[in-house]
């Protein structure tokens, strides 16, 4: 089977036949990264450009890894280091990249829709490595290949989301993803981070995490963002770590089996006590892991692979 | 110069006229209309008299000229984005014989120069009748008043901080009474900037699919219950700008049944378009407020049918393709709309939402009254701005061939039916086969 798309930009529009593609696809490269040459010849002769808008270490670490193991040349971008200091727009920097012809590009941005704005307009291959809060796709297929590499299977499996759920693209992609795929997915967090309507996109809210992880065999934990203290989403890290975080306490009402899952970088004691986010529960870790066979996968069928 | 117009739909709500009939101008005054064979003034007898222009106009409508009370025409200061001269074109081509331009030019028109500058302008020019609004407050800053009978001297015709809400109530409140002493209307744009702070698109659930940050309804509605409220209590003559939300209609139309002195518009992409639109990231869709929800689009149909909202105007915004073609969050918000205005609206009476001198009257007549300007009629002895429409002719919109610099429009490559033919300004012919 081939992945008939030009780009990635979202979870939303990818089938449930091809989110299945493209988790089988990374399970047969997972092998790549144990060997003691950790390097296939697949994409040699291809290029690979990272063009990061915001801070990552994982996303874009993950992303240059993936390229090198399968033979690819890769670039990284920043836009602190680029011609963006010098005011060139995001259209212009995407032209010049275009012009030294390269075979796929991927990118971060802080605004949403800046990915498809760029397929729109390139014939490169664009992946969307996270464009605000509206979509983080790799994210959420190397979850989805984490809990089934866990549980065998994603369809039926309770799967609570905690956090701010209003910014979180990590969160946006998850619920597409996992509902696509049979889970029964529910959120929870302070009312100012449940955004308007997004029980329509299949999910259940919860207004405290104790109800929200009931039974759960998935908990998801979002990183707080500081800066919104300021704009009056919650009062305080304090109280947020002491009716939100997830705890020795209340982990208790989940399934003795329950996975503990979190997209980086954690607040070690705000969303997550260190004790859980190293402890036998969470797989925090092996999402990494998973990202780099999720990343060759997508570079792999975006360059015309089959499985 | 004599002109005759012969055989079309004469359709002038300011005297509830809806017929066939001819309509005579001479020396840039309408001389005289008559129904059918029938004629009135130098047009009755046989032959075509000496330096008379005759147009056949059988199957077509003939309307008092358009007029838009709501348009952005950035001259001074924004002159890449339109100017006075490109502005009026556009009107001319869209069917509009006057408009009114907002203030929030650089400098912002908030002082006898500047509107004598435009108005200047506008006659060098002399496609259209340019009327400028001047702002409520100094550099639209809302803090101190302009001075109000400076401006209307000088050629001013409402107030209003058009895209910088008047935070400030007292403020507010004291614009409206010292405007009422001048018969003036203050042109409102609703919005809490607290509420709508950061927001890109309408607050609802396609903010939350695509993680735009959304300007909730409420913000515009608390200011105009506010608004309302400072009309009811100062008696004094409120116009409500770009009215985008169900519950905004729901207040204005309480308001009304209470006798509270208010007036209201909506634009074209606020009946046409939902908040779906936004889905593709397409920055012609970035205007504010932002198109809403298909509840609010339903209801701000049902206030133009019930008349709770008086006057459709486009709030033609034209932007530079350097302010659109960039991220949606850096995007400038506005929509192009002189040249889109009359069709999009048209396709309410082919819908059925109210008939065709309804509609008129809200591009005509009703903007004239508001404004206290002596147009919107095709009375004999008023002046001859004259709206020819082909209500058959299907159109493709090509924002290339727009006559506005702007070319930021939702509605590029969409077929609308309906469109005008013919702009006649004071007697003279300012557009032919647009």
């Amino acid at each position: 089977m081939k992945l008939n798309r030009k780009d990635i930009l979202g979870i939303r529009e990818l089938s449930v036949d091809e989110i299945d593609l493209i988790l089988e696809t990374a399970d047969s490269f997972i092998e790549v990264s144990t060997r003691e040459i950790k390097k296939v010849p697949t994409l040699r002769g291809k290029t690979v450009i990272n063009l990061f808008y915001e801070a990552s270490t994982r996303t874009r670490t993950s992303f240059e890894i993936a390229a090198k193991r399968l033979s690819a040349d890769t670039i990284n971008i920043s836009a602190s280091t680029s011609s963006v200091v010098k005011g060139e727009t995001l259209i212009d920097t995407a032209r010049n990249l275009e012009a030294m012809n390269p075979d796929i590009i991927v990118i971060r941005h802080g605004a949403a829709g800046a990915p498809h704005m760029l397929a729109g307009i390139l014939r490169q291959s664009i992946i969307n490595a996270g464009d605000g809060a509206h979509e983080h796709p790799t994210q959420a297929l190397l979850d989805m290949m984490t809990i089934r590499a866990k549980k065998g299977r994603i369809a039926g499996l309770k799967v609570a989301i905690v956090g701010d759920i209003a910014h979180s693209r990590v969160a946006r992609s998850n619920i597409h993803g996992l509902t696509k795929m049979g889970a029964q997915v529910c959120v929870s967090g302070p009312a100012t981070m449940i955004p308007r309507g997004i029980e329509k996109m299949g999910v259940v809210v919860h207004m405290r995490i104790e109800e929200a992880i009931r039974d759960a065999d998935i908990i998801m934990m979002l990183r707080i963002q500081t800066e919104r203290e300021k704009q009056n989403i919650f009062p305080s890290l304090r109280e947020y770590a002491q009716y939100f975080s997830l705890n020795r306490k209340n982990i208790g009402f989940a399934r003795k089996d329950v996975l503990i899952m979190h997209p980086g970088p954690i607040n070690r004691g705000v969303e997550i006590s260190p004790d859980l986010a190293d402890g036998p529960h969470s797989i925090i870790l092996e999402q990494v892991t998973n990202g780099v066979a999720v990343r060759m996968a997508l570079l792999y069928l975006l360059t015309g692979g089959t499985q | 110069m004599t002109l005759l117009l012969k055989g079309g739909r004469l359709v002038d709500p300011s005297r509830k006229v809806d017929g066939t009939g001819d309509l005579l101008i001479e020396n840039g005054k309408i001389a005289g209309s008559g129904g059918g064979q029938q004629q009135t003034g130098k047009a009755r007898g046989k032959g075509v008299p000496p330096g008379m222009e005759v147009l056949d106009l059988r199957g077509k409508i003939v309307v008092p000229g358009l007029i838009d009370m709501h348009t952005h025409l950035r001259e001074p200061g924004f002159e890449y984005r339109e100017t006075i001269a490109s502005g009026s074109e556009a009107a001319a081509a869209g069917g509009f014989t006057s408009v009114a331009c907002m203030p929030n030019t650089n400098p912002v028109n908030d002082n006898r120069s500047v509107t004598e500058f435009i108005r200047r302008k506008a006659a060098e020019c002399g496609l259209v009748n340019v009327y400028p609004i001047a702002a409520i407050s100094l550099k639209s800053e809302g803090a101190f008043l302009c001075e109000y009978w400076d401006l209307k001297d000088a050629g001013a015709i409402g107030f209003s901080d058009d895209g910088r809400p008047v935070m400030n109530a007292a403020l507010m409140r004291r614009a409206l009474e010292y405007a009422s002493s001048l018969d003036m209307p203050v042109i409102a744009h609703c919005e809490d900037r607290n509420l709508s702070a950061g927001g890109m698109m309408h607050e609802g659930f396609v903010s939350t699919e695509i993680g735009l940050p959304g300007i909730p309804t409420i913000a515009e509605e608390v200011m105009v219950a506010r608004d309302l409220l400072l009309a009811e209590y100062t008696g004094a003559h409120l116009h409500i700008a770009h009215v985008s939300t169900a519950g905004a209609v729901r207040l204005i139309r309480e308001a009304k049944a209470r006798g509270v002195p208010v007036t209201a518009e909506t634009a074209p992409h606020y009946f046409t378009l939902t908040d779906e639109a936004v889905r593709t990231f397409d920055t012609a869709t970035k205007v504010y407020p932002p198109l809403r929800g298909a509840e609010d689009r339903d209801a701000v149909r049902e206030g133009l049918r019930d008349g709770t909202i008086d006057v459709i105007a486009s709030d033609h915004a034209p932007h530079a393709q350097t302010d659109k073609e960039v991220e949606f969050d850096f995007a400038e918000s506005g929509i192009t709309g002189l040249e889109t205005s009359l069709s999009l609206s048209l396709g309410l009476v082919e819908e059925g939402l109210f008939t065709l001198p309804e509609l008129i009257e809200k591009m005509t007549v009703n903007a004239a009254r508001i404004l206290r300007i002596p147009k919107g009629t095709l009375a004999d002895g008023a002046d001859a701005d004259i709206t020819v429409i082909d209500p058959k002719r299907e159109w493709t919109v090509d924002r290339g061939l727009f006559r506005s610099r702007g070319k930021n429009t939702p509605f590029h490559n969409r077929t609308l039916k309906g469109k005008a033919v013919l702009t006649i300004v004071g007697g003279v012919i300012r557009c032919r086969d647009c």
